[in-house]
Order: C-alpha cells, then sequence, then structure tokens
C-alpha cells in the first residue's frame, strides 16, 4: 500500500513485486504503448536498426549475467555469439528441423561451450582470465573459419527465411514482423534475468563476486557457480546469436570476430554493470551510436564537407571516448544516472 | 512492540544437550616455518557457549579456519556429530561443511557488501534453498513460493537482532557494529548446529558489546544454538562462556571453566607476557 508516508506492505509478497508504486506501473505502460506504437513511429530504416538493438539487448543481459553479476570478466562474446549462430544456422538449414529446435539447440550448445571455456575462471581471475576467454574468441572463430564441415570452406552460410509455427516471420512487412518476434524475446529474456537476481541462484551468483570465501563458509559451491554463470550467460548470448542468423539470414565469421566482444563489454559498462535495466541501456546506447553519427554527419554535409568524409575514423574515436568518459564519471553508468533522475522526481522540490 | 512466539528454530543439531558435537585431536597446521597449530585437541558440547581466547597470533582464527574449512590442517582430526553420524571436517570442503549445519562469522567482516541486509541473511538460507535454473527465471510458482517461506525465518533473525530499520540497506552504507550485527544474522539463518563467531565483538564500544553479548546470549539461552566463540577480552569470555580453550603460539595450554582457566598460572604467564611484550 503506498501512502503519504511511504509504502506499506502487508505480506512478503506485494514487498517481492518488481514495481510497487503508482509511477512505476505507470512508467511500465508507457514503456509498453512506446513498444507498441514503434513500428507506426519510426521508419523501416529505424526499425531495423531497432531490432538489431533488441539483440544486443539479450547479448547484453546475457554477459551482464556474467560480469556484472558473478565478477567474472570474459572477452569471448564474439566466439560465443558464433556458437549460437552457427548451430542454429546448421540447425535450421541442414537439418531442416523447425526454428524452434534449431534455437534451443543453439541455446544449449552455447551454454556447454560456454562452461567449458568458462572452467579456467576456477583457478583464474580478473586479467588473467581476460586472456583465457580471448583464447575462446579465436579458438571459436577459427573453427567457424577453417572447418570445411561446417561452412563449405567459405566462412559463409545462407540461412532460409524464419519460420515460427507455420508463420513464414518477415513475407510482409519484413522489418516490423521481425520486431514483433525479436520484441517478445528480448521481452522475456530480460523478464527471466531480473528474476534470476531475486532468487536463491542468482543471489549465489553475486555473493561469489562479494566474497568468495564467506560464500563457500555459507554453503554455495563456488565452482559449480562460476561454471554455472558462464553456462547461463552463455546460453544468453547463444540465443542473441542465433536471432542474429535468421534476422539477417546469413551467418559469416566476419560479424563475431573480437571487436564484437568489446562491443559488448561497452555496453554494459555504459549501461550499467550488474543491473538488468543498464544492459538495455548500454545496448539501446551503443547500436545507436553508429547511425545516430552517421544520421549527424549527412545533416552537415552540405555546409562541412571534410567531417562527412572523416566519419569512419570519427566513429572509432567517439565509441572509444564514450567508454572513457563514462569509466571516469559515470562507472555506474546509464542506469545510475536515469536512478538519479527518478529519485530527483520523486523527492521534487525538495533537494535531497 | 508485541513479541511474536518464535516459529522457527535456530538450532540446527539433532543432538541433545550435554553431548559432544565436535572433537578435534592433534590438529598441525603450519604457514611455511610458522605452526599456527600445534597438536591442537579440544572438544565442544552441544548446547554450551565455548570460548578460544589467547593473545594475537596465537591461532585462534587458523583453528576456527579449519573447523570451516578454509585452511586445511596437515595433520589431525576434527569430528563433527550429527546426530546421524561422524564427519572428518579436516578434509572437507567449505560448502560441504556448511551444509553440515557449521556456520561462521569472520574477524574482518566478510559480508556481501553490495548486496542488501535482507539479501545477506537470505544466503544464509542457500543450504536450505533449491536453485532450479527455469523455476528461478520464471519466478511466479516455486520460486516465489520458496522465497516468501524463507523470508518468514530471515524476518525472525531480523527481530531478534533488531535490525528491522535497515533490512533494505546495502551493508556497505551501515556502521561496523551494525555490519557486525548482520554478519551474526547470517551465520543464523543457516539455522547452524555450531556457531563459530570470530571476534564477534572486535573493534566495538562498551554499548556496542553489551548488545553484542546480549544476542549472543539470547541465540544460546532462547534458542539453544551451541556456540564457539573468539574473544580477545576476558572479561567478556568469562562473563559468557560455559568452557574456555586457550591458545598460545598454536599450543593449547589450558581448557576448563571460566574460573579453572583464570587461576591457571599458565594463562596468567601468556597474558601478562602478551601485556608486557605490547607494552
Ligand atoms: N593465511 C595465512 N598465511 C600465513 N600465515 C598465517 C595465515 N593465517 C594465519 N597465519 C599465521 O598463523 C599465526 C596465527 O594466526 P591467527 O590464527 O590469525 O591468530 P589469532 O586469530 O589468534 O590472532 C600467526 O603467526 C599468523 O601470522
Ligand atoms: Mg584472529
Amino acid at each position: 500500500m503506498a501512502t503519504a508516508t511511504g509504502i506499506h506492505h502487508r505480506s512478503y509478497r506485494s514487498e517481492l513485486a518488481l514495481r510497487q508504486t503508482k509511477a512505476e506501473r505507470l512508467r511500465l505502460a508507457l514503456v509498453v504503448l512506446g513498444a507498441l506504437a514503434m513500428p507506426f513511429v519510426v521508419n523501416v530504416y529505424w526499425l531495423s536498426i531497432v531490432n538489431t538493438i533488441l539483440i544486443a539487448v539479450v547479448g547484453a543481459v546475457g554477459l551482464n549475467i556474467l560480469v556484472g553479476y558473478t565478477g567474472q570478466i570474459s572477452i569471448g562474446t564474439g566466439g560465443f555469439l558464433a556458437v549460437g549462430a552457427f548451430t542454429s544456422a546448421i540447425v535450421y538449414e541442414r537439418a531442416q528441423l523447425p526454428a524452434v529446435v534449431a534455437i534451443a539447440a543453439a541455446v544449449l550448445l552455447t551454454a556447454a561451450i560456454g562452461a567449458f571455456f568458462g572452467l579456467p575462471a576456477l583457478r583464474l581471475a580478473g586479467f588473467y582470465l581476460a586472456i583465457a576467454t580471448l583464447a575462446a574468441q579465436v579458438i571459436i572463430v577459427f573453427v567457424a573459419r577453417r572447418w570445411d564441415w561446417l561452412t563449405g570452406g567459405t566462412g559463409f552460410i545462407d540461412v532460409r527465411a524464419f519460420e515460427l509455427f507455420g508463420w513464414e516471420v518477415g513475407a510482409g512487412l519484413f522489418e516490423v514482423e521481425w520486431y514483433a518476434v525479436l520484441l517478445v524475446v528480448a521481452g522475456l529474456a530480460v523478464f527471466a534475468a531480473r528474476n534470476l537476481f531475486r532468487t536463491d541462484l542468482g543471489r549465489s551468483f553475486m555473493a561469489v563476486r562479494d566474497q568468495d570465501v564467506a560464500a563457500a563458509a555459507m554453503g554455495v559451491n563456488v565452482t559449480r557457480t562460476k561454471v554455472m554463470a558462464f553456462a547461463v550467460s552463455s546460453g544468453f548470448i547463444g540465443l542473441a546469436g542465433a536471432l542474429t542468423a535468421h534476422y539477417t539470414q546469413t551467418v559469416s565469421w566476419e560479424r563475431f570476430t573480437l571487436d564484437v566482444s568489446i562491443l559488448y563489454l561497452a555496453m554494459i559498462i555504459v549501461g550499467g554493470l550488474g543491473t538488468i535495466a543498464g544492459s538495455v541501456y548500454g545496448a539501446a546506447f551503443m547500436s545507436l551510436l553508429p547511425p545516430v553519427l552517421t544520421a549527424a554527419s549527412n545533416a552537415v554535409q552540405g555546409s562541412v564537407p571534410t567531417l562527412a568524409e572523416q566519419l569512419p575514423a570519427l566513429q572509432v574515436t567517439v565509441f572509444g571516448l564514450v567508454i572513457v568518459l563514462f569509466l571516469i564519471f559515470e562507472p555506474r553508468g546509464l542506469n545510475h544516472i536515469w536512478q538519479r533522475v527518478k529519485d530527483y522526481g520523486r523527492t521534487w522540490p525538495f533537494r535531497t | 512492540m508485541a513479541s511474536r512466539a518464535y516459529r522457527h528454530s535456530l538450532n540446527g543439531s539433532l543432538l541433545e544437550p550435554g553431548h559432544t558435537l565436535l572433537e578435534i585431536e592433534g590438529v598441525v597446521l603450519a604457514f611455511g616455518g610458522i605452526n599456527a597449530l600445534e597438536n591442537v585437541g579440544l572438544s565442544a558440547t552441544q548446547g554450551r557457549i565455548h570460548a578460544v581466547i589467547g593473545p594475537n597470533g596465537a591461532g585462534k582464527s587458523s583453528l576456527l579456519n579449519c573447523i570451516s574449512g578454509l585452511y586445511r590442517p596437515q595433520r589431525g582430526r576434527i569430528e563433527l556429530h550429527t546426530g546421524q553420524g561422524r564427519h572428518d571436517l579436516a578434509t572437507m570442503r567449505p560448502h560441504r561443511i556448511a551444509r553440515l549445519g557449521v556456520a561462521r562469522s569472520f574477524q574482518n567482516i566478510e559480508l556481501f557488501s553490495h548486496l542488501t541486509v535482507l539479501e545477506n541473511l537470505m544466503l544464509g538460507r542457500h543450504v536450505h534453498m533449491s536453485r532450479r535454473l527455469v523455476p528461478s527465471m520464471l519466478w511466479f510458482g516455486p520460486a516465489r513460493r520458496q522465497e516468501i517461506a524463507h523470508r518468514e525465518l530471515v524476518e525472525e533473525v531480523v527481530d531478534l537482532l533488531q535490525i528491522q530499520a535497515v533490512r533494505h540497506r546495502v551493508v556497505s552504507s551501515l556502521p561496523y557494529g551494525v555490519q557486525k550485527r548482520v554478519e551474526l544474522g547470517r551465520a543464523l539463518c543457516m539455522q547452524p548446529a555450531l556457531l563459530l563467531l570470530d571476534e564477534p565483538m572486535a573493534g566495538m564500544n562498551v554499548e556496542e558489546k553489551e548488545d553484542m553479548a546480549r544476542f549472543i546470549l539470547d541465540v544460546h539461552e532462547l534458542r539453544g544454538v551451541t556456540v564457539m566463540l573468539i574473544e580477545h577480552d576476558m572479561n567478556v569470555v568469562m562473563d559468557l562462556s560455559d568452557r574456555v580453550s586457550v591458545l598460545d603460539f598454536g599450543r593449547l595450554i589450558a581448557d576448563g571453566s571460566p574460573e579453572e582457566v583464570r587461576n591457571d598460572p599458565a594463562v596468567i604467564e601468556a597474558y601478562l607476557g602478551a601485556e608486557a611484550g605490547a607494552g
């Protein structure tokens, strides 16, 4: 119950609800409305960018589970995306199995491979673990490039149109139909991850991050928990990889190189480590940065032609600059900025 | 405030009071050239408060770490009697030992610093909870029911330790004395068969010390939990404990009732020696 003196709960059940105040429920309603209105408001070009954001959300949530919530660094994201993409494409294309089966296989196999490459985390931490996960990145992409059976020696697989329970997604309005599918999947991924950290399993991840000795003394099997975190995280990333494969209808190893791993790390740093909402903000922010820069330079092309020419260099520079600025000025990311805005609104006109 | 009847037992041991709960024999632990523990043997009884005292560096924390599996002694036996069997803790991993009902606090607070008080206490329920992936991600159904059920016991501990007001606060933002209390609470939430406390009153002011002593007595008298306590302060120990073991340079130099130990020449020597050395 919300009153002038604060929120008063009458049951643990109501206290455990994710949204407790009218403002929170109103915001959720606005987000849902905005999401439903999206395809009618933006054009096809921007809708395609929204679709890539939705896929990135799934991957960023997955990476944040590992890095932000469990404190295990990984720069193997590109490799795990590749496992998901190639698995789903091969199962769907070669074995001609239904899309759901292909995606489920991709999630499970990526989780297993992620758990395997997470084994060094039992002995290594920090910088050394980062290097060990870099091995995952390099090995997986190498296999994708060179294993003839996988890609016929070309490193590419074409994927037929995505068919979901008899519905050929994208046969009509391609981006709009994909938007519907990706919105549901990304929504479910966020929902699942939020729930995870309200339960004992998610808490044990955070316990290992904060104090692994105390965690062990509380009965947490630290070894198992770390491997589990790698598996769960990689499962989400594998899902993002599979979605990329079906959405772009082609899989090529070039999409899964080390810079993709760095990009995903940037998303969760900019959005906020150890927050689900931050993963969403970060995925949106980092995916919007290049098209917004392009649009901006197109706008000034007439007046400042040299700027438009320098666009590729400019994008890389801005990319690096954004990460550095966040690390220095707001290490808790966009999510924390948004928290402060909300606090300000809640207590206005009083200063805290 | 109306007091509620206790609905949950915080004592996880199946033994009757007076039975031997923990038997330590011939424990040797060395770090390089330093012998932290030399042939230490003692036993703890169900339903008692057992103090381990001794000057700084005597090996008290090392002994506790051996019991909870954080250190592995080179020799010796540490046997826990659960009422359903005996387990040699000297060769077990920490999380297995915790599952047998051995809970502990640390000399330097080791809370999960980014989590709230409630989340820290709920982690004390870890060994009693199931954590299957799919129900956890779905939340509605078994996962939520489990959270609510365990929350009830946790709230009883919150009431017992009077930390209601800070429930939702992140622990690292709390004062030192409250953090110490939360750490005791986290261990209690495990419903321990044996509660190990490493200097629960260190660094506190007199008032906080009195509160903490009261809580430990409550836990023990009202809830029947067996406590093994390390404490530096002789006076506190004499007030609280039923039995006292004294360590000095890794050796057990006395073991008995508080009166016996207080008048033991070797103990007086060790403490005076330590004070002279420190002074
Ligand atoms: N992890 C460790 N590594 C090396 N030496 C240790 C370690 N833990 C304890 N010691 C040594 O063991 C001895 C006993 O320490 P400790 O058990 O902490 O004493 P107390 O708790 O009685 O003050 C000290 O000499 C200490 O330096
Ligand atoms: Mg000590």
